[in-house]
């Protein structure tokens, strides 16, 4: 975006009463939208206060979960979420970007729309369908097609060893891939439709192929949009629970191998929130959810600073 | 064109909400245990068709979520696997009422190819698979039991929920009484730390049917009405006076008379005695406040939760496959209703 | 430019070539997944479609029949005024960060924005029912809006804002230049631009948010009953579906896959409408 024109410009003069009223609602929109995210942390917050008395910092060390013995540790489920969104937005921030740059760029019209078409409707598929999905085909499959394919070829390295149960890190991550791609593709798509077709154009008449142009000039002009695609489908991957709980096996453990079973902040709060009647519990498993909304921001975080280093080193 | 389309929609919409029928007289709300929800709302149908005018909207929210909703007086009753302890009922502030209202067991499921007969599991053997002890289906201890059965030399994937429910509470107390190991190591609980390396948590009785039935070498409990209505083999457990019994509505039925003085307080029927008792089963109760706020909704309530306890309410059971309350335990649960102030 | 290797046009083509093809597999991949599950989901769910479904109140097991009426009822209801208040919020929002771009307050909003995104659905349901239904002591429909509300709004001011920002400079400065306030030529000319783009924003949040079961636990509640008060607990589809799929009985869980078969059908309509609406009012047919 930045490359391909100028910055856009704050000109903005109220210089008339619908303007001013105008710059009223604007305001008091965003205001509201803020208050609400306010609120949200703060309600949080004040939900898992006795459980922050309690435990404290050694909550986010401890490895146990133990509800009987109203012991709990959120270290494994930490793991297990950054380990399925990373898998997640690896697998779809590929397939979504070059399925975008394919949909904007290369194909013809009777084929664009379709396509397009059918990868947003994966969005409507509820997450119960994905989840019942992956547990009775896609898990079954890994078990016994993807996995063993996998620990021949890379099995020496700890990442692809042990047993496969067809449930675990992997698979939830798959499943995951699957729910976020639309939101990638269709986004980068609107992204890189909107580059002006001048810059192609001047791109070409240097002499590059077209999908040097594609992929060299045009998806760097669109870096900024893509990656708010990617930050915005990697929140959803972050905090999707019913899916997910259905395929990761739900066994509090750190592991090396992508096959073992594992937990995630989501699913622990999905699965025992409902039946959670201590108050100590309930405030750990809201605790949990604060946990996740701090993964969220550090996330976000991590990448805006490296958009900013991006930014930063074009200028100089 | 936009804007004549959104005109014509709100229309039909205000129109659509106008030709519904109105809401009945009195609608009482409860929430709580997904276990009861097919006994319910088989249940509050029949009772609706024959008193029109009351109309119960139950929805299972899970146990906790039924006990919260219950103490912030969200709804008039709560339905729950296990009973509100003291520092619940000291939260809800008044009286509570508790009564069971169903019964029901956990089969133990299991996928064996190549193993037509079935497979039989005594207490502790059970017990050793969920503590991680044995490991492989043609472990001795099992091959003991099984004669004549040649059992795959396969590791046990030991399959359990991963959501908190009545069914693992039952499961764990069933393996605390059997136990002493696990009831020092794990306890009892909705949801607890499932010691065995191999094993793995599926959400809901259908994660965990799902699970077993794509797993070769899998091994889980799964709730009676479960393993009936989609035919899942089951194991045949010995119980407590060393007989073999299967995972049957009658067995469960059994286990439950032996024990007639069941009480919020006192209302485990894990390892029952008696010869044909199934050891793994349990009550599922409700809860409600013995002075309702409101009179006319506390008479409505007190007539529908009498009908349900009794042999009327009791005989929808059968037929959603679960196990109605024996007489004497339909007695005593009237017995407690009555103290409702209504 | 001028080196051997780059300046062999033959393989720059071939790479090009493997490029594209690799492009199109990764498109073919997604949308191929969609059609594998999609299958599935007709396959065991068309056979509970029928008109009864679509109308009747639900039934217990053993009582033949019934179907998800009152669920689509509810879910139309929910969404629609949840749309209602995303939209504005998300649009003035998007507005707001694309007029005054640079700064804390515009920073500290898109951040938050984004880490909204990433909270549980099943936490945002928590903070309706502390909002707003523990102080009035009821469930209610209304509660439901508002967690979907708040699904749906990250998406939407991240798109809008984009899509406002994606607006050329000259279209706006042609506005300003003609003597427009900045009202009109916001509202009037940029926003008519970027709507395309704010439009399919929404049909994904709506597509997200039909499927979401988790926030309608402590908010909308269910019923077995028709409503059409958003101030009462009402039924929801997606919420039938989570429950009779996690049922024992075959015929509820043949109820659930036409209710998600329903779903999927309800967002693909419902995209199909707006996308042909839009290409009506580009053509300059619009009344």
């Amino acid at each position: 975006m930045e490359n391909a024109q100028p910055q856009f410009r704050r000109v903005v003069r109220f210089v008339s009463a619908a303007d001013r009223g105008f710059a009223a609602i604007v305001y008091a929109g965003s205001a509201f939208f803020g208050l609400l995210i306010v609120g949200l942390c703060v309600e949080l917050v004040l939900g898992s206060w006795p459980s922050i008395v309690k435990f404290g910092p050694a909550f986010i060390f401890s490895s146990s979960w133990d509800p009987v013995a109203s012991k709990f540790g959120a270290l494994p489920m930490i793991f297990g979420t950054v380990a399925t969104s990373l898998i997640a937005i690896v697998l779809a921030a590929f397939i979504g970007i070059m399925g975008a740059v394919f949909l904007a760029d290369f194909a013809p019209r009777w084929l664009a729309a379709p396509l397009s078409f059918l990868i947003e409707l994966l969005a409507a598929v509820p997450s119960v369908v994905y989840g019942l999905w992956g547990l009775f085909v896609l898990a079954p499959f890994m078990r016994t097609a993807i996995g063993p394919a996998l620990q021949k070829v890379l099995g020496w390295t700890p990442l692809f060893s042990g047993p496969i149960y067809g449930v675990g890190l992997l698979t939830a991550g798959m499943i995951l891939a699957l729910m976020i791609v639309p939101t990638v593709t269709a986004i980068a798509r609107d992204v890189i439709s909107a580059i002006p077709r001048d810059l192609r154009e001047a791109s070409m008449a240097l002499g590059t192929t077209k999908w040097e142009t594609a992929t060299k000039v045009v998806l760097p002009a669109a870096r900024v949009g893509i990656f708010g695609a990617c930050v915005l489908a990697l929140g959803r991957a972050l905090g999707e629970t019913i899916a997910v709980t259905m395929v990761i096996g739900n066994r509090p453990e750190i592991s090396a191998s992508l096959f073992a079973p594992s937990y995630t902040l989501a699913s622990v709060i999905a699965n025992e929130f409902t039946e959670a009647t201590t108050s100590i519990y309930i405030s750990a498993l809201i605790e949990l959810g604060l946990i996740l909304f701090f993964v969220s921001m550090i996330v976000n975080a991590v990448a805006r600073l490296m958009i900013w280093s991006v930014r930063g080193s074009e200028r100089s | 064109m936009i804007r004549p389309l959104i005109r014509s929609l709100c229309a039909l919409t205000v129109a659509a909400s106008m030709m519904l029928p109105a809401a009945a007289a009195t609608q009482l709300t409860g929430a709580g245990s997904s276990f009861d929800f097919p006994f319910f709302s088989k249940a509050f149908y029949v009772y609706n068709q024959k008193n029109p005018d009351v109309t119960i909207n139950y929805q299972s929210i899970g146990s906790g979520g039924g006990i919260q909703q219950f103490t912030a007086k969200n709804v008039d009753f709560g339905a729950t696997d296990v009973p509100m302890n003291a520092e619940e009922l000291a939260r809800a502030g008044q009286a509570v009422l508790q009564v069971p209202v169903a019964l029901g067991g956990a089969a133990i499921a299991y996928n064996l190819p190549g193993v037509s007969a079935t497979v039989k599991l005594s207490r502790q053997v059970l017990a050793d698979i969920y503590l991680g002890k044995v490991q492989k289906w043609n472990d001795p201890a099992i091959v003991k039991l099984n004669a004549g059965v040649s059992l795959p030399d396969m590791p046990i994937v030991v399959v359990h929920r991963s959501d908190g429910s009545g069914t693992s509470y039952i499961f764990t107390d069933f393996l605390s009484h059997v136990s002493a190991d696990w009831k020092s190591k794990v306890g009892t609980g909705k949801s607890v730390q499932w010691p065995a390396p191999s094993s793995v948590g599926a959400k809901g009785n259908e994660g965990v049917a799902g699970q077993i039935s794509s797993t070769p070498g899998a091994i889980g409990y799964v709730e009676l009405a479960y393993v009936i209505e989609n035919h899942m083999t089951a194991a045949t457990l010995q119980n407590k006076a060393g007989k073999w019994v299967a995972c049957t509505p009658e067995a469960v039925a059994a286990a439950a008379a032996s024990k007639p003085e069941v009480s919020a307080t006192n209302f485990s029927i894990v390892d029952a005695s008696g010869a044909q008792s199934y050891p793994i089963s349990g009550y599922s109760w409700v809860v409600v406040y013995k002075k309702p706020a409101d009179a006319a909704r506390g008479k409505a309530l007190y007539d529908v939760l009498t009908w349900l306890v009794g042999t009327q309410g009791q005989s929808n059971a059968k037929s959603v496959d679960y196990v109605p309350l024996p007489a004497n335990v339909q007695a005593a649960a009237a017995g407690t209703l009555r103290q409702m102030q209504h | 430019m001028d080196s051997p290797r780059y300046a062999r046009l033959g393989r720059r083509r071939i790479y090009g070539t493997l490029g594209v093809a690799l492009a199109l597999c990764c498109a073919a991949i997604a949308a191929a997944s969609l059609l594998v599950i999609l299958g599935y989901v007709v396959v065991k769910g068309v056979g509970a479609l029928n008109w009864e479904f679509l109308t009747q109140l639900p039934h217990p097991v053993g009582v033949p029949g019934g179907g998800v009426g009152n669920g689509i009822w509810g879910t139309i209801i929910i969404i629609g005024i949840a749309t209602l208040m995303a939209v504005p919020v998300g649009l003035l929002t998007g507005i707001y960060l694309a007029l005054f771009g640079r700064g804390v307050i515009p920073e500290s909003l898109r951040f938050l924005s984004d880490v909204l995104s990433g909270v549980p659905s099943i936490a945002i349901g928590l903070f309706a029912y502390a909002v707003l239904v523990a102080p009035l002591k009821h469930f209610s429909g209304f509660s439901a809006s508002f967690a979907f509300m708040m699904l749906m709004l990250p998406l939407l001011v991240r798109t809008s804002e984009q899509a406002i920002r994606s607006v050329p400079q000259a279209v706006r400065e042609g506005a300003l230049a003609l003597g427009m306030s900045n009202f009109r030529a916001t509202v009037g000319i940029v926003l008519p631009t970027a709507m395309p783009a704010i439009v399919t924003a929404l049909l994904l949040a709506i597509a997200r948010v039909t499927g979401e079961t988790a926030p309608l636990l402590f908010t909308a509640f269910g019923t077995q009953f028709w409503e059409s008060n958003p101030n009462h607990p009402m039924a929801v589809l997606a919420l039938q579906v989570f429950t009779y799929a996690i049922s024992p009985y075959p015929s509820w869980q043949a109820q659930a896959w036409g209710g998600a078969l329903l779903l999927i059908l309800a967002v693909l309509i419902l995209s199909l409408g707006a996308r042909y609406m839009l290409g009506r009012a580009a053509k300059g047919l619009d009344a």
